[in-house]
């Protein structure tokens, strides 16, 4: 594996589009080094020490949220969470302000999550310190394409020529939008399939293969990620029925049967047991949903760290 | 008092004229036009090498007056068309309170005859609040002198309402000028729905919403006689339909917006809320389908839709951004730069789409430089590179999708009833 040369000093991370294949390879080859941090007795490094990172969240987030959060104290930076509904944005604070307000002390990286696509852009033109997008409507969640991609790479998997679906829906998903992006971009063959209703007009144009059965979508893939599917879908009548959804789109054991062996599960999380992912594929040996979640916080500082520092303190963290 | 023009290119599509001559005004009035005048006047305006056209007219602006002059008002908003060489504008009732009624045609009409520094017409309101519900006193604002009627920002969902509304309209003789997007389709979404949504996420409103809309609206005006303008028509499936419809000879024109022209979506993949528009920026392919019916003459004109918005109201996200921008002060720039330089349309197509032909749309009595005319005139360097500078306008909104475009062409003097009320970019006391 070559060394990255690349740096992401002060880089804003905004989606993985605008990164190159070199920097992908830098924040993988960091993340190695810091999930050795998370498996020691005491996870503590000073790295981040005098830095503060605030966590602006105007969206519901569990994961995301706490793994950024430990992500920076492991590191030794102070980090704030501020979440839109208990703070001046319910009193009708813009974007604008929340942004310049929380610049104002002293920060030095602010991690959004945010409903709208293009916030996370918005805030980067506002803001000097650097913005980390936690996820934009259904734009982008590039911690989650990074973690995802770290989570492939550990299982030995190169991308190029790989066959990889996504199951779902596309539409509203920032999470198919990210790794169709960075999987495209590293020579992998993605494969979308879900309700038509659910998938977005004019996606061949990214560069992926649309599928009328997740059947033919499975047939043979190395990597398997189900999307999350909101059941205010449902309610909005994009398709019938869950009972519907679970029968013709969910992937059970059996359609599972149809990929690789060695096919790696992937699920962005909170799951709908029954629904989009059977139980019995959620918890089977193939599913790397789990280890998803460990490798997100080792991602996530190893972007904080890159961003923050330059990597140049990488022999402190050893 | 007298001005005399001189040496001017005349380009005039009424007259099918594009020669160089000299032209008299008098007490705003054309009074003469010929090779050479040697008479005497007050003021004389030196026009050689520049183009004298008949004045620009725009049949889509919004002027935000009465009830939102935080956005803009009749004289923020006539000063900028002023600026921009537009004589005569025709301004949207989506104010607050709504047109809807003819003491508000008449007041808007009063104070911009008082105030304004151009011509304005007022359009007034299908249905009462532009609700889609009840119609709108048409024929009392038909004799306060509305130009035509219309639910602009609303498509007027009930196929009902809109029948007989084109019917009741017909004994006053006027249009019905229809914001023809259905509804529940453009609600789901903030752009053209196509690549650059699909790549950034934003939900997108597919294009077929104008062509539902626009297809219901011919089949009325087909089955009523009553004229129906279709504003801002921005997708090929709509000018399809209006081409077919123009060929069984139904009463229906249409306009199109100086955006729609010349940007696409790939200028909403920076989630600039300077491209937040209705309809939406749609693709290449809509694009080249636009001209080429500005060409055959399906479509009949170019409009701004200036859409002036305050500017802590754009300083947001895209979804959360209203529609529209302001145009009035770029539109003969862009357009010059755009399909003129381009060799793509002539002048005198150009003065065709932005002056004669708009004003006989509607029948106003503008459009032309023939004597006894009004004395409105735009006066044109082609050759004038600029560069859109959003602090320079005049427009109360500033946010335009062209921030920093570097344009050639400019109306440098705009007449105005034989008065001068721009010169060299510089909007001149009333």
């Amino acid at each position: 594996m070559a060394k990255a040369t690349a740096s992401l000093s002060g880089r804003d991370i905004l989606d993985l589009d605008s990164m190159t294949v070199e920097e992908y390879e830098l924040v993988m080859q960091t993340a190695t080094e810091m999930k050795k941090i998370m498996k020691r007795d005491i996870k503590k490094v000073p790295s981040l020490r005098g830095k503060s990172i605030i966590n602006l969240f105007y969206e519901n987030s569990t994961r995301t949220r706490t793994s950024f959060e430990l992500a920076g104290k492991y590191l030794g930076a102070d980090v704030v969470n501020i979440t839109a509904s208990s703070s001046s944005v319910a009193k009708g604070e813009c974007l604008r302000d929340t942004i310049l307000t929380v610049q104002s002390m002293a920060c030095d990286a602010i991690v959004m999550r945010h409903p709208l696509e293009g916030a996370a852009a918005y805030a980067a033109k506002v803001a000097t310190p650097v913005v980390i997008n936690a996820g934009d409507g259904a734009h982008a969640h590039p911690t989650q394409g990074l973690l995802d991609m770290f989570t492939i790479r550990e299982q030995g998997k190169n991308f190029k020529d790989l066959k990889m679906t996504i199951i779902g829906d596309v539409l509203y998903s920032r999470v198919a939008r990210t790794n169709i992006a960075a999987w495209t971009k590293l020579g992998a063959d993605v494969h979308v399939a879900g309700p038509m209703t659910l998938l977005p007009r004019d996606i061949e144009a990214l560069g992926v293969t649309v599928h009328k059965r997740v059947e033919e979508a499975l047939e043979g893939a190395d990597v398997v990620d189900i999307l999350r599917i909101q059941l205010e879908r449902q309610q909005k009548g994009l398709f019938p029925t869950p009972r519907e959804y679970a029968r013709i789109f969910g992937v059970n054991e059996e359609k599972l049967k149809l990929a690789k062996p060695d096919v790696t599960v992937l699920h962005p999380g909170p799951m709908n047991r029954g629904l989009e992912i059977s139980w019995e594929v959620g918890y089977c040996d193939n599913a790397a949903i789990r280890t998803e979640v460990q490798n997100g916080v080792a991602v996530r500082m190893a972007l904080l760290f890159l961003t923050l520092t330059g990597g140049k303190q990488i022999e402190n963290a050893n | 008092m007298k001005t005399l023009i001189k040496h001017g290119r005349i380009v005039d599509p009424s007259q099918n004229l594009d020669a160089v001559m000299d032209l008299m005004v008098e007490d705003g009035v054309i009074i003469a036009l010929e090779k050479e005048i040697n008479e005497q006047a007050e003021e004389i305006f030196d026009a050689k090498g520049l183009v004298v056209a008949p004045g620009f007219v725009d049949l889509h602006t919004h002027l935000r007056e009465p009830g939102i002059e935080a956005k803009e008002d009749i004289v923020s908003g006539t000063k900028a068309a002023a600026a921009g060489g537009i004589t005569r504008i025709a301004c949207m009732p989506n104010t607050k309170p709504v047109v809807d009624s003819s003491i508000i045609v008449s007041g808007i009409k009063e104070r911009a005859a008082k105030e304004g520094y151009v011509h304005v017409e007022v359009i007034g309101a299908i249905t009462k609040g532009q609700e889609g519900k009840e119609l709108a006193e048409m024929g009392d604002m038909a004799m306060s002198g509305a130009i035509a009627f219309s639910d602009d920002g609303h498509y007027v969902d009930s196929a009902h309402t809109m029948m007989v509304a084109a019917k009741y309209v017909s004994a006053f003789d006027k249009a019905l000028i229809c914001h023809d997007i259905e509804t529940e389709l453009n609600n789901e979404g903030y752009m053209h729905e196509g690549v650059v949504s699909a790549r950034i996420g934003v939900p997108g409103i597919p294009s077929i919403s104008e062509d539902i809309a626009v297809a219901r609206d011919a089949i009325i005006s087909e089955y009523t006689g009553t004229h129906v303008h279709v504003a801002h028509i921005a997708s090929k499936g709509a000018v399809d339909i209006v081409r077919q419809a123009k060929k069984r000879g139904v009463n229906i024109t249409c306009e199109v917006t100086v955006h729609h022209l010349t940007l696409t979506d790939e200028a909403c993949a920076n989630y600039s809320t300077a491209t937040r528009v209705s309809p939406p920026l749609r693709s290449q392919d809509h694009v080249d389908a636009l001209r080429a019916a500005l060409k055959d003459g399906t479509i009949n004109a170019i409009v701004t839709d200036h859409a002036p918005h305050a500017p802590e109201e754009k300083d947001v996200e895209f979804r959360n951004a209203p529609n529209g921008f302001c145009g009035l002060e770029t539109s003969i720039g862009v357009i010059l730069t755009e399909l003129y330089q381009t060799n793509l349309f002539t002048i005198n197509e150009i003065v065709g789409k932005m002056s004669t032909e708009p004003a006989n749309i509607f029948a106003l009595n503008a459009g032309s430089l023939k004597v006894g005319k009004n004395a409105d005139i735009t006066i044109i360097d082609l050759n004038k590179e600029w560069t859109v500078n959003s602090m320079n306008f005049y427009t109360k909104g500033k946010v335009t999708p062209y921030e920093g475009k570097a344009c050639k062409g400019k109306a440098v003097a705009t007449m105005v009833a034989g008065k001068f009320v721009m010169r060299d970019g510089v909007v001149c006391a009333r």
